[in-house]
């Protein structure tokens, strides 16, 4: 298998210095985590403890309203509770009471932090205690923060799971245990990948609180997310061991990945040549395609979601792309160093953000695309430069050999749409000053 | 602490935000947590902004807490006026800010910058954005507004149209035009449009029109003390309240009233033949209160729907929505929790919603047709076309909007003849519509549910039941009156002290109806 492990070589970019600013940082908060996280999860609830604000990102965020009652909401504080003239564990046990009582198909509940209730000390962790003994056995209630102060966009995710590995039974057997939230049909793909090869993985997080998922010594994990850094942590805490790899994203990251997962469990070359030579081609031709658009282009990431370096590393390496900067909000070595040792020496990687000097750079750089977020995306555009908005990477399905054309195609898109439209830029008038100047059509005489 | 799945409004600071970013030349240092720069995608994405939303947020994270957040505010607020240099700054807190005390608007009073620095004090966790709104621009115009000599002709501000407004870009345009016939000059557009400089000058206008009581009463009330503007009461949404608002700012400009309908149609449409069949159309009405109170009378007097509920999410109307209901002889829905709404709606069976993007999921699950006429905004809510709600256009613009979810005139009738044919069944839908691929499960989103009432067949206040032969007749009644037909035979067989309801019930309830 050593063919197909990552070269340890030092012509990559782990120990390449980075560039760590400190100013406004233009992100999302670990809340943002809940509008996938409660869709995977299905007898599962979320109850952010917060303000208004967080209700009104979460909305924001989730961009539609699906349903009538998500399984997601927020306990809004009010002034009574800051000013102690309400006991604030008593009126976060009458709200999760009227909750519970309305949503009988709860299993699990989850009792979000957030900054305000970071600010004030609210005890989450006391809370679920005490309503875990309350309302055991039919619902587990457990708590993590998706707080602003305390965590980035994706890692909300990360709090979540981790607060979930301390809670898992423990368990001798030796097994893997594959990490992070994705889409069933991607999932499925994955298992369906290992099972060939004679190897049965569990996934954390399981679609329902009664799973027989379990954790100990003799379990080896294999993270599917680079934002789990916390989770990685616990489980190691718990006994279980990394296998790290580069992720599995398009047709080198998902064999790199898979290649460490074989070698773990002792595949063969020729089992494991069998099961993935068609996806393989699959994925190359998908890729192809989009790499036709892709190919001699160059790159800027703004920091979002600690997906930054292997799709770097995927679009650099199997897409033609060269990379001026790679901006992410966090770099755990432990969990990206695979990829950063695939990654040509050249870009700036830089952590953490000063948003006005990084869109000064971005300027000058002028790159062909520029991967960030949704509040940056309109306004670059407008001076002419082609996005792709970040957050699409987290909400669609991108993993694994399947998805490698379709994740291609999510960075070659806003590259053919600029070449098919006529307009330029300039043509697209002043700045939006607010006004109806120029935008409304005058009144007829 | 309250249980909340959906808001109709955000916190407070995004109404400041909604001030700053339709303002020029004027830029908003906000105190707040990572994550709060969130906001800046409802200004880029929802309203197609192309250019960033003029707020600087200081981010600080758990590790700058009890050191340096104070220090962290100082220096964003002296890089942000170094990049931006502002003709005025705003600076104030976000809700978790609030918390930690560092008093934003003292220490930039400290720091001597060379423009005014105006403070906010918005309080998280009482109020909401569009008091955040009104509070800001009310500050704002409070700083920098200054007595000033009047322009020679007659003139007016325009107060209260914002960034991420309903329709407020369209608006400016066509109240414009309506006072620019009758020789009224537009002084200063504020916020939206304006810059510190103009707000200084907003004294030098013969009066105020009041767009948006929700985000520029505070600011006009204290005009009219201050600089003796006084401001229009009537919001120029509708036929008859556009007549009322020509008449009311000629009265101030002192100018005769004119008004020319040319290019008016609503009143035509609404009489044509094809309208026929929106009388007494049973509605149900919910938004902000401006647009609510605009939208009751549009609906009774110039539609001729039949108003059956009506409310609105910002308590700072209730005053005037009760009042408005009064007058339907209604009890108003004051409320910003979404379930309640929907419970109302699910009580009162209408045959159509008035209200906001909140509304339309509830109709779109009660398969009730639903126009939008309020915020909360949404992307569709910013057309690329010309969609006023104000003044003449605006009128048009409502008929077609409000008419466009229902079944059209003829079409309806056509319906009816051939409502046994297996193309006309009742989840056809309005053909204009298109789209409407055949239902093979029971996708809660996409199945068109005729049936308003419950199918249950008892009613709350006195456990009526349908018999077999009267409930297969109701079923041969066009699926989009029967809701209607439904709930009239059960008030009917109620206030008869009849508990079982025969076909003859069904007719004779009917009959009690014909008009």
């Amino acid at each position: 298998m050593n063919d197909l492990s990552p070269p340890t070589n030092t012509s990559g970019c782990r120990s390449a210095p980075i560039l760590k600013q400190r100013g406004q940082r233009e992100v999302f908060c670990g809340l943002t985590g809940i509008i996938w996280l409660h869709r995977k999860m299905q007898d599962a609830f979320f109850l952010v403890i917060g303000s208004r604000t967080c209700a009104h990102l979460l909305q924001s965020a989730a961009g539609v309203m699906i349903f009538a009652e998500p399984r997601f909401g927020t306990a809004i504080l009010e002034e009574t509770d800051l000013a102690g003239l309400a006991d604030a564990q008593q009126e976060l046990d009458k709200v999760v009471d009227e909750l519970l009582a309305r949503r009988p198909d709860i299993r699990q509940l989850f009792l979000v932090g957030s900054c305000p209730s970071e600010v004030i000390k609210l005890d989450l962790a006391k809370a679920a205690e005490r309503m875990t003994q309350r309302h055991a056995p039919s619902v587990r209630v457990l708590n993590f923060s998706g707080s602003g102060i305390e965590t980035t966009f994706t890692q909300g995710e990360d709090a979540c799971l981790a607060s979930m590995v301390p809670v898992l039974p423990e368990t001798d057997a030796r097994q893997l245990l594959l990490v992070g939230a994705l889409p069933d049909v991607v999932e499925d793909q994955a298992i369906n990948l290992l099972s060939q090869m004679g190897i049965d993985a569990k996934v954390l997080p399981a679609p329902r609180a009664d799973s027989d998922l379990a954790v100990g010594p003799n379990t080896v994990f294999a993270l599917i997310q680079p934002f789990l850094g916390d989770t990685h942590a616990a489980l190691e805490r718990r006994g279980a061991r990394h296998l790290p790899a580069p992720f599995p994203f398009g047709e080198e990251g998902t064999t790199a990945w898979l290649a460490a997962i074989a070698t773990e469990f002792g595949v063969d070359q020729a089992t494991f040549d069998a099961v993935t030579a068609a996806p393989r081609a699959r994925a190359r031709k998908a890729i192809a395609q989009a790499a036709e658009t892709l190919a001699g282009k160059s790159l800027f990431f703004f920091p979002d979601s600690q997906l930054e370096i292997p799709l770097a590393r995927f679009l650099t390496r199997e897409c033609g792309m060269t990379a001026f900067e790679i901006g992410a909000p966090f770099i755990h070595k432990a969990i990206v160093g695979p990829d950063l040792d695939l990654i040509a020496p050249g870009p700036t990687l830089s952590e953490g953000q000063d948003v006005d000097l990084q869109l000064d750079r971005a300027r000058a750089q002028a790159p062909d695309l520029t991967v960030c977020g949704l509040g940056l995306a309109n306004p670059l555009e407008a001076e002419g430069l082609a996005t792709k908005w970040a957050i699409e990477l987290v909400f669609t399905p991108v993993h694994f050999y399947e998805q490698a054309g379709d994740l291609a195609g999510l960075f070659s898109r806003p590259l053919r749409r600029k070449d098919i439209l006529a307009s330029d830029p300039t043509s697209f008038g002043p700045k939006y000053s607010g006004g109806s100047g120029g935008l409304a059509p005058q009144r007829q005489p | 602490m309250k249980l909340t799945v959906w808001t109709y409004e955000g916190p407070p600071h995004v109404g400041a935000m909604r001030v700053a970013t339709g303002m020029t030349g004027l830029h908003y240092v906000l105190h707040a947590p990572q994550g709060d720069t969130y906001a800046d995608l409802l200004f880029t994405m929802i309203e197609r902004r192309n250019d960033r939303p003029p707020v600087t947020y200081t981010t600080f994270q758990a590790r700058d807490l009890g050191s340096d957040t104070a220090h962290l505010f100082k220096t964003s607020l002296e890089e942000a006026y170094d990049r931006f240099k502002p003709e005025a700054l705003i600076v104030g807190a976000s809700c978790t800010a609030e918390l930690i005390q560092d008093d934003p608007g003292g220490m930039s009073e400290m720091m001597g910058l060379p423009v005014p620095v105006i403070p906010l004090e918005l309080p998280s966790y009482q109020r909401k954005e569009n008091f955040g709104a009104d509070e800001t621009f009310f500050q704002i115009t409070r700083a920098l507004a200054k007595p000033c000599e009047k322009t020679e002709r007659p003139s007016a501000n325009l107060i209260g149209p914002t960034a991420l407004g309903f329709r407020h870009r369209d608006d400016i345009t066509e109240v414009t035009a309506l006072l620019n016939d009758m020789g009224i000059d537009v002084n200063v557009v504020a916020p939206m449009t304006a810059s510190p400089s103009d707000i200084a000058r907003m004294g030098a206008a013969h009066f105020n029109v009041l767009m948006y009581p929700e985000t520029a009463e505070s600011a006009a009330r204290w005009m009219e003390r201050e600089l003796g503007l006084p401001f229009t009461k009537t919001v120029p949404i509708g036929v008859g309240a556009t007549r009322e608002f020509v008449a009311e700012a000629a009265e101030l400009a002192g100018v005769t009233p004119r008004f020319d309908d040319s290019r008016l149609r609503l009143p035509w449409y609404s009489a044509s033949v094809d309208s026929t069949y929106l009388t007494g159309k049973r509605v149900f009405i919910f938004g902000d209160g401006t647009h609510v109170k605009a939208a009751a009378r549009i609906a009774r007097d110039e539609m001729g729907f039949e108003v059956v509920g009506l409310g609105c999410y910002n308590r700072e109307m209730a005053r005037e929505i009760r009042a408005v209901a009064r007058d339907f002889d209604l009890t108003a829905t004051i409320t910003d929790d979404y379930l309640e709404v929907e419970r109302v709606i699910e009580d009162l069976a209408p045959e159509m919603i008035l209200g906001t993007q909140m509304e339309r999921h509830i109709g779109k699950r009660l398969g009730i047709p639903c126009a939008v006429i309020s915020a909360p905004v949404h992307v569709q809510d910013f057309p690329a076309r010309y969609s006023p709600q104000m003044g003449i256009e605006g009128a048009n613009v409502i008929f077609d909007t409000w008419v466009h979810p229902l079944v059209m005139g003829l079409e309806e009738h056509l319906l009816h003849m051939f409502r046994d044919d297996f193309e006309f069944h009742d989840a056809a839908g309005p053909s204009h519509h298109g789209g409407h691929a055949p239902v093979a499960g029971g996708d809660a989103v996409s199945s068109p549910q005729p049936e308003i009432a419950p199918q249950k067949t008892t009613e709350e206040d006195g456990n009526v039941i349908w018999l077999a032969d009267a409930e297969k007749e109701l079923k041969k009644i066009p699926f989009f009156v029967r809701g209607k037909a439904r709930r009239n035979t059960e008030t009917f067989a109620a206030s008869k002290g009849v508990t079982e309801i025969s076909v003859d019930t069904l007719y004779e309830a009917k009959a009690h109806y014909a008009r």
